[in-house]
């Protein structure tokens, strides 16, 4: 079950829209290493998760990862609204805009549409932890990337630095997830298999 | 149909950016506890913004207009203002 509060986690007030950047930024949206695969990414991997505090972990930061969906989302809307016919055609907008007009959808940077093959829910913790961690760091290097595209816009520039410090947070925490779930592993799982799944024998 | 551009006061551009800072706290302190799940310290400053929360959620609603369904009884126009009013991507606020 979830709940929707109507206030973004951090504010996005863009004044002048910019349909080049708009196409960067939408990657953290649908692509690769963005947010959407992120929140499904944690919140697949719960289910099979056999530690509490570590699905708890999964809960709360899969739940976070919407709302940075939506500031991702909004970042997006706001430099696509109001574009002129002559902006969409010079800025090599006009590609998406043929298929989406101004609308919000999942895709990376270079055009490939979101995929749940984008992320893994393997049924293993450690294995899951340490696909967290990792990426959570690629995110953190791409809103570093895109950080580097838009230092003269402090109004994206902003929420963009936000987003970037949540990844580093987060990285933290999994890494405090995974040695929640190593110190529980005792001496018959010494090479760390998979503690979902497999028993130790009696 | 175009939703018109949302303006805000000072007085609720001020009560919008606390609520965003304590609820900031909130989703940090919560991620923290989960790896933290005994340290009582930690605990009681969560609470303490949990309250702050409720008590600017509240007179938000109130004054302008609910921000999540719990506070919607909270105005007593005669409108179902959490549809009515504009939605948080639309910005200015």
């Amino acid at each position: 079950m979830w709940s929707y509060e109507k206030r973004l986690q951090f504010p996005v007030n863009i004044k002048e829209p910019n349909a080049k950047l708009a196409q960067v930024i939408l990657t953290q949206y649908g692509g690769p290493d963005g947010e959407l695969g992120a929140s499904m990414r944690y919140i697949s991997q719960r289910y099979s998760m056999p530690y509490n505090e570590v699905a708890a972990v999964l809960t709360d930061i899969g739940t976070e990862e919407l709302a940075h969906l939506e500031m991702v989302s909004t970042i997006v809307h706001q430099l696509t609204r109001n574009l002129t016919m002559e902006e969409i055609e010079e800025s090599g907008f006009a590609n998406y805009y043929v298929d989406h007009t101004a609308g919000i959808w999942p895709m990376a940077a270079g055009g490939i549409p979101f995929s749940s093959t984008e992320f893994q829910s393997k049924g293993d913790a450690i294995t899951d932890l340490h696909e967290d961690m990792a990426a959570e760091q690629k995110a953190r290097s791409t809103y570093d990337n895109i950080l580097r595209l838009v230092r003269d816009y402090p109004d994206i520039y902003e929420p963009i630095k936000f987003l970037r410090a949540r990844e580093i947070v987060h990285y933290q925490r999994f890494g405090e997830a995974l040695r929640i779930v190593q110190d529980k592993l005792d001496s018959r799982n010494f090479y760390a298999f998979n503690p979902e799944f497999d028993r130790c024998k009696e | 149909m175009m939703n018109e551009k949302r303006k805000m006061s000072s007085e609720q551009r001020q009560l919008y950016h606390d609520i965003g800072v304590i609820s900031f706290v909130i989703v940090e302190m919560t991620e923290y506890l989960d790896t933290h799940p005994t340290d009582r310290d930690a605990m009681d400053y969560l609470n303490h913004y949990v309250r702050m929360q409720n008590q600017a959620m509240r007179e938000y609603a109130m004054k302008y207009g609910p921000l999540r369904i719990s506070d919607a009884d909270g105005c007593s126009q005669n409108e179902w203002k959490w549809a009515t009013q504009p939605w948080p991507w639309e910005g200015g606020c």
